[in-house]
């Protein structure tokens, strides 16, 4: 049912594009008035978002490790599990962000005839992972194409690169395939096991399917007869991002469609689970060094405590202290 | 707010990878810059609408190639009934003489390399539309 809804709500989009994009004012407003809006939002939600996490006192060191923690000379300490500094900090960060390292010990458990509860591996959620994100950066790095001019050497490496088998032409990119059977594995988990469906909620399958709409749109419109005629596509790019929009006649409804599927990605993106891109940078487990017993961790929203030491209270009664012969840690008079 | 400096640095580098076409096209771009086609030297019509050749060469070319060197067929009918010989370098680069100004103009813009020259000897261009091919 939450999957129903969410494909749903893309095909609905889907259709009033197509509808609208008929019309001067819905090619303005889906080609020109949306794409900023979404840009903006997109750009101030996710720094709000960042600013906001930024602000959030962290009471406590909550680093969650996987090794050995740095203590005795001979106990060899493991750096990117648990941290002692910020180098291993940036390392297990580097591996989190560019890796997914901590999917990679995902498990699974099974429960077997007997009854017996297995344990097992499951790495299939970490590869289709990994292959969808890279996918979708060297797909998103490829577009710089379609907003710069002159294209910049790295971009036309990388495209090289992602049709470096030229099959087909207009030659296919790698990414694209790999893209769409990760899409494919990460939709399917959640249909098929029955646990993974009863958790998933409909802002889970959403952007599964909006960017599987983007995906598939956009891969019509290159390996098909439907396709448009892209330096139409590139004029709008670049007239986008100059602030200099034009809306050239010869882009078809599928090209609308592509865009918008984006333009609602990014609409959608701050408010959603999505903002992990961000997240994931903020998240106070991963982010600190386990480094509790050599550096007092101070929790920001501890109260000021109102103290009064030893020494105040003698210096308070010094005097009754000394006419009644107690013992005084300091005689002020005596020196 | 906590570790300002890092959270500063992290989102000025979202910033700037997020509209690296912003500042790019400022600093270094063309952004005027379209792809103009040099008029054909010669013929009416092409082998297909121009619509279609616009945004579809590709298809006919590839169909073209596959047709020639695996099943021997050498004559395409177009859509007006001409008969012409399938060849880009016989019959494409006769009337758009100049690769530099047709062709390249928008696979350049595009950041589009098509391998055609991998084995296509790029012809001579002449201004009366006399092209010298290669062997």
């Amino acid at each position: 049912m939450r999957a129903l809804f969410s494909l749903f709500a893309v095909a609905v989009i889907i259709v009033v594009v197509v509808l609208a994009v008929t019309t001067d004012a819905g090619r303005l407003f889906f080609g020109t008035i949306l794409p900023y809006a979404a840009i903006a939002i997109f750009l101030v939600g996710m720094v709000y978002r960042v600013i906001d996490w930024a602000r959030s006192p962290v009471p406590f060191k909550i680093t969650t490790t996987s090794g050995q923690q740095r203590s005795l000379p001979w106990i060899r300490n493991s750096n990117l599990e648990s941290p002692r500094n910020k180098w291993g900090v940036l390392g297990r960060m580097l591996l989190e962000v560019l890796f997914f390292r901590s999917l990679f010990r995902n498990t699974k458990a099974d429960l077997k005839d007997g009854p017996r509860l297995v344990y097992g591996d499951a790495k299939w959620l970490w590869l289709a992972g990994l292959i969808f994100h890279w996918s979708f950066l060297i797909i998103f790095i490829r577009h710089f194409k379609f907003f710069v001019e002159p294209v910049p050497g790295w971009v036309m490496m990388i495209q090289n690169l992602d049709g470096f088998f030229q099959v087909g032409l207009p030659i296919f990119y790698i990414t694209d395939g790999l893209i769409l059977a990760a899409l494919t594995f990460l939709f399917l988990r959640r249909v098929l096991i029955p646990q993974m469906r009863y958790i998933s909620l409909a802002g889970d399958y959403f952007p599964l399917f909006v960017i599987g709409g983007l995906v598939i749109s956009g891969m019509i419109m290159r390996y098909t007869p439907l396709r448009v005629d892209i330096t139409d596509a590139k004029l709008m790019g670049v007239g986008l991002v100059t602030l200099d929009p034009v809306l050239p006649e010869g882009l078809g409804a599928i090209f609308f469609v592509h865009l918008t599927m984006l333009t609602v990605l990014l609409l959608y993106f701050p408010f959603s689970k999505l903002t992990h891109m961000a997240g994931v940078f903020m998240s106070p487990t991963r982010n600190q060094a386990n480094d509790n017993r050599v550096r007092r961790h101070i929790n920001p929203w501890n109260p000021e405590v109102k103290v009064h030491t030893y020494e105040e209270w003698e210096d308070e009664f010094r005097e009754v202290m000394k006419a009644a012969d107690m013992p005084l840690e300091k005689d002020t008079e005596s020196k | 707010m906590y570790d300002a400096g890092k959270v500063i640095l992290g989102v000025v580098l979202f910033l700037a990878i997020l509209l690296f076409p912003v500042w790019y096209n400022l600093a270094k771009g063309q952004t005027d810059a379209e792809p103009e086609l040099a008029e054909p030297v010669k013929g009416e019509t092409c082998v297909a609408p121009t619509d279609y050749m616009r945004s579809n060469h590709m298809d006919l070319l590839d169909d073209w190639r596959d047709r020639v060197v695996r099943d021997g067929e050498r004559i395409y009918v177009d859509f007006t009934g001409n008969k012409h010989e399938m060849s880009l370098s016989n019959t494409c680069l006769d009337c758009h003489a100049d690769k530099a100004k047709f062709c390249d103009e928008c696979h350049t813009f595009m950041a589009v390399e098509p391998y055609c020259w991998d084995c296509h000897i790029i012809p001579e261009a002449t201004t009366a539309g006399e092209v010298t091919h290669g062997t």
